[in-house]
């Protein structure tokens, strides 16, 4: 079983912590001139995407978790697993819901995700920070109608219900920041 | 690649010209005189909690094959120099520690070290903090300094009285300041008591205000004078500066037999933890033996003094080329 000890961390390291993969985000030494050095380190779970923060005492080995990112190719859904592919050997792992997750709403046939595989199976899905879907419902706006000024809500193909401005039609393409789920802008057909 | 280039700034590096010689100025007014000692010895530091660089094997001065051992402090040199009958004397070195890299580590950094003749611990920190209030003069307002016994500290800034409190108790403290910790199982008391200073105490201090902490547990000793008392304590102290440790300054144990055995002591220890073993300096035993006159030395990592000034976040914005550029 491979172990890194805390002199080995740096940022991206992946561990196992608490019986889940997680990556250091953030690794500080604290040592006094005299006395018990400490490794203060933030991690992301990679499961939950949640952080938390531990402090080990230099020196002390921590598992290394078998956890690997990589850009795979979104096929379909069968309701129960999103199907993703290797574009290069054309194998395909299904991730199921926990691993999808809220992204779900942005996952779009034929486009590139980053897939976390942690001992080959899919825990998390990272879509591109933008990207572009169709405008499937939303009510017709009236051109010059100022008031609010916030715009209206929009459902896109996938699913994603963004804030759009008055202009914005059914049918027409808009490109979406996913970290946000913040509109960004009408993309020219 | 852009990592020839420095990483303190040009503007940085003036800064630490002039406080250079704003702490020059300072030690001239006392006749407190610059020495300079040798940064390869023949001994190192037994100390288990720092790491030498050690060089390879070679014939040394004595015909023998041996490695030679890089600084962690000049404090050994210098003391040879107080036993000689020196007078108060400052130096200002680089000194080496493995494996100590981060945000305010790097394994070669610089210390300003100093020495007084009849003074005490106590006597020293209104020095330090005289220092500190003159060269801070410019950069930042210092509100009043403060003074806590180790013992007042933890009670303050901890809510434990480090004293008393069982090793459960010690635990619990750590548990209740929300630190969840690895890799303590058969922790000593010290490394709770190091926990509870570095990751509690450190942040509930006052911002702006130099907080000066003394009387250590005789267990932390180090190469400080143990005061006989219920309970003991060792004649030390350290410097806080906006959650920053500045310095640590001693009331020197000058009894060569009690050096000695912490130096054996020590190196037990390093071979109970598989550590490398490092030769004590025979040096310094001797010159104790010759008799070291009272007095008590502190040294300040300058490169934390300098972030300190300037607020610079980590370590290599003060530094020309830090390890990874060196």
């Amino acid at each position: 079983m491979a172990t890194y000890s805390t002199s080995e961390f740096k940022n991206g390291l992946k561990l196992m912590i608490d019986n889940y993969p997680c990556s250091i985000i953030e690794n500080e030494l604290v040592k006094p001139g005299k006395g018990q050095a400490f490794n203060r380190v933030k991690f992301r779970n990679l499961k939950t995407g949640r952080v938390v923060e531990k402090t080990f005492k230099s020196g002390e080995s921590v598992e290394a978790a078998d956890v690997m990112e990589t850009e795979l190719q979104y096929l379909y859904t069968d309701g129960e697993a999103w199907y993703f592919m290797d574009t290069k050997s054309f194998e395909q792992v299904g991730a199921d819901e926990a691993a999808v997750g809220e992204n779900v709403k942005w996952l779009k046939e034929q486009d590139m995700y980053e897939v976390t595989l942690w001992n080959d199976v899919p825990i998390a899905i990272t879509p591109p920070n933008f990207v572009e879907l169709e405008v499937t419902e939303t009510d017709p706006g009236l051109r010059g109608d100022t008031s609010g000024g916030g715009g209206k809500p929009a459902t896109l193909s996938t699913g994603a219900v963004v804030r759009v401005p008055l202009f914005i039609d059914q049918g027409e393409m808009v490109k979406v920041d996913t970290r946000t789920a913040e509109y960004v802008g009408r993309v020219k057909k | 690649m852009s990592d020839w280039r420095p990483t303190a700034t040009l503007e940085m590096l003036k800064t630490r010209a002039r406080l250079l010689s704003k702490l020059r100025a300072f030690f001239a007014e006392k006749d407190i005189y610059e020495v300079q000692t040798p940064i390869l010895s023949q001994a190192g530091n037994t100390d288990p909690a720092i790491e030498t660089f050690v060089t390879q094997e070679h014939e040394n001065a004595r015909h023998s094959i041996q490695p030679s051992f890089l600084n962690t402090s000049p404090e050994f040199a210098m003391k040879r120099l107080l036993a000689a009958g020196c007078g108060s004397i400052y130096q200002i070195t680089p000194v080496f520690r493995q494996d100590e890299q981060g945000k305010r580590h790097n394994p070669e950094f610089t210390l300003l070290e100093w020495y007084r003749i009849d003074f005490d611990h106590h006597a020293l920190m209104g020095e330090v903090n005289s220092l500190l209030r003159f060269v801070a003069d410019g950069f930042l307002t210092l509100e009043r300094s403060q003074f806590y016994s180790y013992q007042d500290a933890m009670i303050n800034f901890a809510d434990i009285d480090p004293f008393v409190a069982s090793g459960e108790e010690l635990k619990a403290a750590v548990v209740k300041a929300g630190i969840e910790v690895l890799g303590m199982e058969n922790a000593e008391r010290d490394s709770w008591l190091d926990l509870l200073m570095s990751h509690v105490v450190e942040k509930n201090l006052p911002l702006n205000c130099p907080v000066f902490i003394y009387d250590y547990p005789a267990s932390q000793a180090a190469l400080a004078k143990i005061r006989k008392g219920s309970p003991d304590v060792a004649e030390r102290f350290e410097l806080y500066l906006n959650g920053m440790e500045l310095a640590n300054g001693f009331h020197e144990l000058s009894d060569a037999t009690e050096q000695a055995e912490r130096f054996h002591q020590e190196q037990l220890k390093r071979k109970e933890n598989n550590q490398q073993g490092i030769p004590a300096d025979h040096h310094l035993i001797a010159a104790l033996e010759h008799g070291l006159p009272e007095c008590a030395g502190v040294a300040i990592g300058l490169d934390r003094l300098l972030m300190v000034l300037t607020g610079a976040e980590h370590i290599n914005d003060v530094l020309t080329f830090p390890f990874d550029r060196a």
